[in-house]
């Protein structure tokens, strides 16, 4: 009568695997059906690059020289990507607290494909965010200066810091009482974490407390290791801190640290609040 | 799903803590709420759920498909949850509990707010799915929903199980026969010419006009009755004998009427009519 059977355990991966590709499949037609969900990464970076290039840009004096708008773009696509990891915590949150995770439940599916799915989906427009900075600084005359291969290593940087830190806020949404909520306190943290950095400006005239947190501050490593592949302005170069001095390797330790840390995090929040 | 506190529980033969894969892998199951993303078409729900069930893309776009049919969804298929009627929903919500033919399904109130049009066309689904061979556990506030598809009815009352049986069982349990008689105008002796057919106090309404009282259910009582008002020169519109509803029943069982926990809430608390047929 029932045509699903035992899965041998070698069927069991595949599962897990076509688990996953199914969820994230579900959420890419969430981001399609509403297009307007998608702001954060389509208008708002061409707004911000627009904003911040020519009303900052004009008013910036880099240490070391070198033209604001090569310099600003790295920090920019960082500023976009860390504010919308927003996403993932919003849109775990809104599907724990509808029905279709109850659904889930009662499914012989494998349970942290909730999570995967959704890192997947968002690490998708993390990629189209990425895109739409690249191209509207190339429309206002930014240009990397370095092999093709460089310049790739640079974004992909981005995209791995960019589903570390969704794993991170994948935690936010399971603990947080509501979408609203979810994106309140996802706020708070990550509009601070974006700005406390060098992507914007240069670190050197911060207070000395605020100049720290942005010399060790993850948004930076990735911004200066993206500068430095992509042959722009890097007034980080000169600063003594640690990860300024070797923002590549920084920026993926501090990626790995975030996926270790949050993924067996939001994998034992989520499996505690779906089972009763 | 949850763990229980105490006590241990078996589906289709396995315990629902140490193989609860198993237990997922023979039930559907489709809950009060909505559990169907709203934002998916009625088709794209019903394949994401076959998917994860285990079914193959092409077995579950069949099955889906096939189903959509059954439940008069194929119009609606490729239109979005948000667009469908709470009837359709809810149809759709017991489709997708079926994706994987389970032996056992579990519905949990399902045709609470529905119009009865929907209601109806509910209980035939569910007919057809019980003389398929499914197990159905349901849960119901509605008494005569109980009465007309459960083979076995559990009562439950604040978390405590009251009652148990087949619907005539209980039936017979909380006694006899309710008696009405509609006169043609009232008539203080008609009291008097019912006393000797009746088990208990007759009731007056309408002015003396109507008379009821509860009765043993037995051959040719409204004939008597008939006769016995004619002898005494009353004239009588309508005779009905009544025989108990489960409404009398739960009312006889909790000592209040049926509606009260309909207006309860909270799921512990609630009085649930568990409804097993097989």
């Amino acid at each position: 009568m029932t045509i699903a059977t035992l899965p041998a355990p070698s069927r069991r991966l595949g599962q897990r695997f076509a688990d996953v590709l199914v969820l994230t499949g579900r959420n890419l037609v969430h981001i399609a059906r509403e297009p307007l969900q998608l702001s954060d990464v389509t208008i708002q970076p061409v707004l911000f690059t627009l904003l911040f290039v020519y009303v900052f840009g004009s008013g910036v004096v880099l240490p070391g020289g070198g033209s604001y708008k090569e310099f600003a773009i790295a920090g920019l696509l960082a500023l976009n990507i860390t504010t919308s990891a927003m996403g993932t915590a919003v849109g775990l949150s809104t599907d724990l607290n509808t029905g279709v995770i109850d659904r889930f439940r009662t499914l012989p599916m494998w349970r942290a494909a909730v999570l995967v799915g959704r890192s997947a989906a968002d690490l998708s427009t993390a990629a189209l965010c990425t895109l739409i900075v690249a191209v509207t600084g190339l429309v206002i005359a930014w240009r990397p200066h370095a092999s093709v291969l460089s310049v790739i290593a640079g974004f992909a940087l981005f995209l791995l810091f960019s589903y570390a830190l969704s794993w991170g806020c994948g935690c936010l949404g399971i603990v947080s009482k509501g979408p609203e909520s979810a994106q309140g306190i996802g706020l708070v943290i990550l509009f601070p974490l974006a700005i406390v950095s060098n992507g914007l400006v240069p670190t050197q005239h911060m207070p000395t407390v605020l100049r720290v947190i942005a010399d060790w501050n993850p948004v930076s490593a990735v911004t200066a290791a993206a500068r430095h592949l992509w042959g722009n302005p890097n007034p980080s170069a000169t600063i003594q801190a640690w990860p300024m001095q070797h923002p590549v390797a920084a920026s993926l330790l501090w990626s790995i640290a975030l996926l270790v840390i949050f993924a067996p995090l939001a994998t034992l929040l989520y499996r505690r609040r779906t089972t009763g | 799903m949850s763990l229980p506190d105490a006590g241990w529980a078996r589906v289709a033969g396995h315990d629902v803590v140490r193989e609860a894969a198993a237990v997922q892998r023979n039930i559907g199951v489709t809950a009060q709420d909505a559990t169907v993303d709203e934002v998916l078409t009625g088709r794209q729900n019903l394949v994401m759920i076959g998917r994860l069930s285990g079914l193959r893309r092409r077995q579950a776009r069949v099955r889906a498909a096939e189903l959509l049919d059954q439940f008069d969804l194929a119009d609606a298929a490729d239109r979005m949850l948000r667009q469908y009627s709470g009837g359709m929903r809810r149809r759709l919500d017991l489709a997708a509990g079926l994706m994987t033919r389970p032996p056992v399904l579990f519905l949990d109130e399902p045709t609470t707010g529905l119009d009865p049009a929907s209601r109806l066309r509910m209980w035939n689904v569910i007919r057809e799915l019980v003389a398929g061979g499914v197990t159905l556990l349901l849960t119901t506030q509605y008494l005569d929903e109980a009465d007309e598809l459960a083979d076995r009815i559990v009562v439950i009352d604040h978390g405590h199980v009251i009652a148990e049986g087949t619907p005539a069982d209980l039936k017979t349990q909380t006694g006899g026969a309710r008696l009405e008689v509609t006169l043609t105008e009232a008539n203080p002796g008609a009291s008097g010419a019912l006393e000797p057919y009746v088990a208990g106090p007759v009731q007056l309404s309408q002015g003396g006009r109507r008379l009821r009282a509860p009765v043993r259910s037995g051959g040719g009582l409204a004939s008597t009755v008939v006769r016995a008002l004619d002898a005494a020169g009353i004239t009588v519109d309508d005779v009905e004998v009544h025989q108990p509803s489960l409404d009398d029943v739960f009312f006889a069982l909790t000592g209040r009427p049926a509606e009260m926990p309909a207006e309860t809430t909270g799921d512990r608390d609630e009085t649930d009519l568990e409804v097993a047929r097989s």
